[in-house]
């Protein structure tokens, strides 16, 4: 597998505190990996700084086997997409919140609109197209946020617990579709939660970060023993697997 | 009470019979009052922009400064703008003293710290997790302020109103620059105080009138826009 994405001697720090020491970090294409660790562990720093939305105080950050530095850098962060905790829709309907980002990335106005429909369609949100995000209850907006960043086809996505937000219903229907999406897409993804129950309904890999250091890394089983089996039942694959 | 309704029927009769006198300080006070309201835009919207999106040494100070000037008399401000204006004042060669000019000057003097603060407040209140949102969709800095400023356009038309609301209300800059030129730089507020001063309660009155429902026809424009927006 080719490397996508790798960080090196990174390091992050914030009010005399360090919140990231890493000493490297490798995201594969077609990756899909978990980021858990406890409250203050740096997982959403991290994200940020994948995102090259911050910048760390040290460390070489390279996509594509090139460094990221002030002249790439948007140019690197037109090859990512990211969803947060919150939906953070614009103050405008369901389209265009999808259609503007397309249209910022350069996708002309015919091209915007036919992959907002499409994802719209694929995430069940094309009723409301034409809805103002404010209106949306949270699992519609956070459809409308999925869907803004999976329409980027960005070739790696990045989320900052998605699903944390949502009540079960959705969060088991939207973490299935996800799952759903990633597997036929091949997408490289990096995903920080809090819940390992919703880990195998999108990958085995995970990385356990602990005070800003990444701890360990490996198979879901390997890491979070049997409280990973014991959430089977979210990942229809892992059963069709087993049969 | 009989001169307020009296009033109401001068400015009423003035209106209809199209006073050519009123209708010309009506149209000054409009224009003199929307260009300077659109330079403080101009001024006023880049600094709080500026100011709620960075950190730097002295920006307290700065942010003070914007408030203290939000609350600026104008009557200062028209002494202020006297001085740079005036024939050995920095500014004297211009010309400028006592035409339309000067008074737009000092109008806009008046209402771009309002502008400036009221912007400054509308963006910080924006969701600084929306900023970085914004960010992640890969705007260049111009798109991003773009968004930024859209996030914020309720905000930005309330600076817009305080800002107009701030000078076609005042009196003593417009006065002190202006100097009241009959036919020149006489505008609705310098003109009723000339007639007050005169004792023509009435005609005062109506002047009156008229910059009200004047303010309230163009403050409620921007509002419509701005509920509009907000989608009320």
């Amino acid at each position: 597998m080719s490397v996508k994405l790798s960080v090196k001697n990174l390091k992050l720090r914030r009010s005399g505190r360090d919140i990231l020491d890493i000493e490297q970090f490798i995201l594969n294409r077609g990756d899909v990996l978990a980021v858990v660790g406890p409250n203050g562990a740096g997982k959403s720093s991290l994200l940020q700084i994948l995102a090259f939305l911050i910048e760390p105080d040290t460390g070489v950050i390279m996509l594509d086997g090139e460094s990221v530095v002030n002249g790439n850098r948007l140019a690197a962060r037109r090859k990512l997409a990211m969803v947060f905790q919150e939906a953070l829709l614009l103050d405008t309907t369901v389209q265009k919140n999808i259609e503007i980002p397309l249209r910022i990335r350069g996708a002309s106005r015919q091209e915007a609109a036919a992959r907002s429909q499409e994802w719209m369609h694929r995430l069940g949100i094309n009723r409301l197209s034409g809805q103002r995000a404010r209106n949306l209850s949270g699992g519609e907006s956070q459809r409308t946020s999925i869907a803004r960043a999976l329409a980027m086809k960005p070739e790696i996505l990045l989320m900052d617990e998605p699903f944390s937000a949502l009540d079960y219903p959705t969060r088991k229907s939207l973490l299935l579709e996800m799952g759903d999406i990633l597997h036929a897409s091949g997408m490289t993804t990096v995903f920080v939660t809090h819940d390992f129950s919703e880990i195998p309904a999108l990958t085995r890999q995970v990385v356990v970060l602990y005070n800003g250091r990444v701890i360990k890394r490996g198979d879901i089983h390997e890491i979070l023993g049997e409280s990973a089996v014991s959430v089977k039942s979210w990942a229809p694959w892992d059963d069709a697997d087993s049969a | 009470m009989t001169i307020f309704l009296d009033g109401f029927q001068s400015a009423f009769n003035l209106l209809v019979s199209l006073d050519p006198d009123v209708l010309s300080i009506t149209w000054r006070t409009i224009h003199v009052s929307t260009v300077a309201t659109f330079i403080s835009v101009l001024i006023g919207i880049p600094i709080g922009t500026a100011l709620a999106l960075t950190r730097f040494q002295g920006r307290g100070l700065l942010v003070s400064l914007i408030n203290f000037g939000m609350g600026l008399p104008p009557v200062v401000v028209g002494l202020a703008t006297w001085l740079m204006l005036t024939r050995y004042g920095p500014l004297g060669m211009l010309g400028l003293l006592y035409t339309p000019t000067a008074m737009i000057l000092a109008q806009a003097v008046i209402a771009s710290p309002i502008v400036a603060g009221f912007s400054l407040a509308a963006i910080q209140s924006v969701n600084p997790k929306l900023l970085l949102q914004i960010k992640s969709l890969g705007t260049t800095q111009f798109q991003y302020l773009m968004l930024l400023l859209w996030e914020a356009r309720l905000g930005i038309l309330s600076a817009i109103i305080a800002g107009f609301g701030g000078v076609i209300s005042e009196v003593g800059a417009s006065m002190m620059v202006g100097g009241n030129i009959r036919g020149y730089t006489r505008v609705l507020t310098t003109a009723t105080v000339l007639e007050v001063s005169k004792g023509k309660f009435e005609l005062a009155t109506a002047l009156s009138i008229i910059l009200l429902v004047l303010t309230f026809i163009i403050v409620s424009l921007l509002s419509y826009l701005q509920q509009r927006k907000a989608g009320h």
